[in-house]
């Protein structure tokens, strides 16, 4: 039932110069929830947020407002308040106008405007700064100060772009506390914009994962951590260890040349997919009885609370481990991960699939470019095919001239023995490339498919 | 001794500058109707031009009554189009801001004889009979450039947030443009007003091609026609003594504004 959303988002996208920074987005909030909209800078997060408080307008899709689209709606008439990143206080005023700015605009009597402000400035804790010019607070303040004026105006949601990026650590955690507080207290729905995935598991109700302009993941912090939907949401959210494995049967998983139970099923059998450990999870013992498997540790490093050691196992693969005691490097070490702590994800994809189109007898056309290759036999100029190429069958080179194909490493993934790379070409297109070399985000490479790793099938349609 | 040279040197700058104006005070207090010469302290110079008791006192008096009033209905207008047009060219982006920006500093660099010429042809072409209005047109043109110049930098500064704070705290676009652009605005406004007024004050030029033949007289052209006349009116010495006066006051009141606000953001 609709009903029961306070803000419900159908089919949200938009685009800017061409680009598309918001890709068919749905979800609901529901009343008196904390969401949290997460993801990386550019993922389309905040430009979602301002749509929602109507500075900018949806290309195409609706928002619902209890039930109402409010899509059409300026934002000085829509019932919801802002917390911007920046703060935005008015220099010129100074706290309690801040505060009161917007009552007055709604002339309610002076009255109950004090009476509101002063109930405000108590709940953020500034009671004694209401004649003080905003240029005299500190970040802190300025930012309760800016929290107080949005929820004055009793909003029906409130708005938090990074309200809390601009703090220090210390500051930033008091504040997260604080916020939760504010927000049981004031019953009021909140929807909050964060790149910290910290933050997000520690404040919300639910978190929604984008990333380039699409919603990864939907579901409450622990989902998220302890169930990630894919590679993207297991690397974002926390640290992890992804890696390739096979599903050899219900509750059987094989990876890092090992086979695991696991709690996963309905896989089907010897289907590739990918699996997350977190390093918390991996048992690290001296002894090899009652371990699963064996490996040397290779560095470790204290981090406050736990150690943090990357071990090499018997079979060649990198892990990352979490564990209270120290294991010095160079010993030999027992491990065990149990059946409950193996998250079983699903491939996005297996290899790279394009659609190409004949061009001759021995070429195709793929990615904007004519490729030589083995046409099957019975295929005339002009059929279109299905071209797929494996991921460690993509050759990258340094220089961008060097290859048929020029792009930038986009996104990267450790898979404990070899890199999985994302790679954006010049012409927009994605590449993904399995890799033993080392390259950074942003590196710009050639790219080059050698004779013979096109595999060419008819379309289906 | 390189620090007694230095010295020596901006003292003798300066009193180069301020040479002229001096000696214009000075003459102020004697009677004598040639410049130059001094006959005896006196004020009657000043008495003379309040009352009006000279030769041609009452054109005199209508010149300056003219080219204040002239002087501050373009600054007041040229302050709203300015930073309007300033608003509007921040909110560009790339190339357009910046073909903006230019096509707004040419006319400032553009010599004074050409706008007053073009602007001449102009209404003449347009069959406007010129006098009061046209001039005050004309000099609204060429102030305005110098508020939008004086509107832009107090934008950037802004926090560009503030604006859609206002909006989202449901002001609607003109209560946000008063309520919160305007404030943070009103330095530059204010000094792009006082640019535009001495701008307007001293103008002969433009003021001389756009006045039409109705009689029309400011300060500057009626001080022209005086000294082609022969001789100037010696009440001219006080009246130029008390503009120069105010022009300072402006100008130390500008500067000690500068400093109060350089002080509030350092802190």
């Amino acid at each position: 039932m609709a009903k029961d959303y306070i803000i419900d988002i159908q089919h949200l996208s938009k685009s800017f110069g061409g680009v598309k920074v918001l890709d068919d987005i749905n979800f609901y909030v529901r009343r008196g929830e904390f969401v949290t909209l997460l993801g990386p800078s550019g993922c389309g997060k905040t430009t979602l947020l301002r749509q929602i408080a109507g500075f900018i307008a949806p290309d195409e899709g609706k928002i619902l407002l209890e039930g109402k689209d409010i899509s059409g709606i300026p934002p000085y008439e829509r019932p919801l308040n802002t917390v911007f990143q920046c703060y935005a206080l008015f220099p010129h005023l100074d706290v309690y106008d801040n505060i009161a700015f917007g009552l007055k605009l709604q002339k309610v009597p002076p009255k109950e405007t004090e009476v509101r402000v002063k109930k405000m400035l108590k709940m953020v804790s500034m009671t004694d700064y209401e004649d003080r010019s905003v240029d005299s607070l500190s970040g802190g303040q300025q930012q309760r100060v800016a929290i107080a004026r949005a929820l004055v105006n009793y909003p029906k949601v409130l708005l938090l772009d990074e309200p809390l990026a601009a703090l220090d650590l210390k500051m930033r955690k008091d504040m997260q506390m604080e916020l939760k507080e504010i927000h049981r207290k004031m019953g009021i729905t909140f929807i909050y914009v964060t790149h910290d995935q910290e933050e997000a598991l520690t404040l919300s109700d639910t978190i929604v994962v984008l990333n380039e302009g699409k919603i990864q993941q939907i579901g409450t912090p622990t989902d998220i951590y302890n169930e990630p939907c894919n590679s993207f949401v297991a690397d974002f959210i926390g640290d992890s260890t992804i890696l390739n494995g096979t599903m050899i049967c219900d509750r059987k998983v094989e990876f890092m040349g090992h086979e695991f139970d696991c709690v996963d099923e309905g896989f089907g059998e010897n289907v590739p997919v990918d699996v997350v450990v977190r390093p918390e999870d991996v048992y690290i013992m001296n002894h090899l009885e009652g371990s699963q498997f064996s490996g040397k540790v290779k560095s470790c490093i204290f981090k406050g609370v736990h150690y943090e050691m990357f071990v090499e196992t018997d079979t060649g693969y990198e892990l990352m481990v979490q564990d209270y005691n120290a294991f010095e490097p160079g010993s030999e070490v027992g491990l065990l991960i149990r059946p409950n702590d193996i998250q079983v994800m699903h491939k996005e994809r297996t290899c790279n699939t394009f659609k190409a189109r004949v061009s001759d007898a021995e070429h195709i056309e793929m990615l904007g470019r004519h490729w030589e290759c083995k046409v099957p036999e019975g295929c005339a100029e002009g059929d279109e095919l299905v071209a797929e190429v494996d991921f460690d069958k993509v050759e990258l080179l340094d220089h961008q001239d060097d290859g048929r194909l020029a792009g930038e490493v986009h996104f990267l993934l450790y898979k404990g023995d070899h890199y999985h790379l994302t790679i954006l070409t010049d012409d927009g297109d994605h590449i993904w490339v399995d890799t033993n070399d080392i390259w950074d985000k942003g590196d710009l490479v050639g790219i080059d498919i050698a004779f013979g790793a096109i595999k060419l099938s008819r379309s289906n349609g | 001794m390189k620090k007694v040279l230095a010295k020596a040197y901006l003292y003798f700058l300066l009193a180069l500058l301020y040479a002229p104006l001096l000696f214009i005070a000075i003459f102020s207090f004697t009677e004598s109707r040639v410049l130059g010469s001094w006959t005896g302290f006196s004020t009657k110079l000043y008495a003379n031009l309040f009352t009006g008791g000279m030769n041609g006192g009452s054109a005199l008096t209508s010149a300056v009554i003219n080219t204040i009033l002239i002087a501050l209905i373009a600054a007041a207008v040229s302050t709203l189009l300015g930073t309007v047009a300033a608003i509007g060219i921040h909110n560009l982006k790339g190339r357009k801001k910046q073909t903006m920006q230019l096509l707004n500093n040419i006319p400032m660099i553009n010599p004074d004889i050409i706008t007053g010429v073009s602007l001449f042809l102009l209404f003449v072409f347009l069959k406007v009979s010129q006098g009061y209005a046209t001039v005050v047109l004309a000099h609204i043109t060429f102030c305005t450039p110098y508020v939008v110049l004086s509107v832009l930098p107090k934008l950037s500064q802004m926090n560009p947030n503030i604006y859609e704070a206002a909006l989202d705290l449901g002001a609607t676009p003109a209560k946000a443009l008063w309520k919160v652009l305007v404030p943070e605005l009103r330095p530059g406004m204010v000094s792009g007003f006082i640019l535009a007024f001495t701008m307007s004050l001293d103008d002969f030029a433009v003021t001389f091609f756009t006045r039409g033949t109705i009689g029309l007289d400011t300060l500057s052209t009626y001080i022209y026609a005086d000294a082609r006349k022969g001789g100037l009116t010696p009440e001219l010495r006080p009246l130029m003594t008390l503009i120069f006066l105010i022009v300072l006051i402006l100008l130390i009141v500008i500067n000690v504004r500068q400093e109060k606000t350089k002080k509030k953001y350092s802190k």
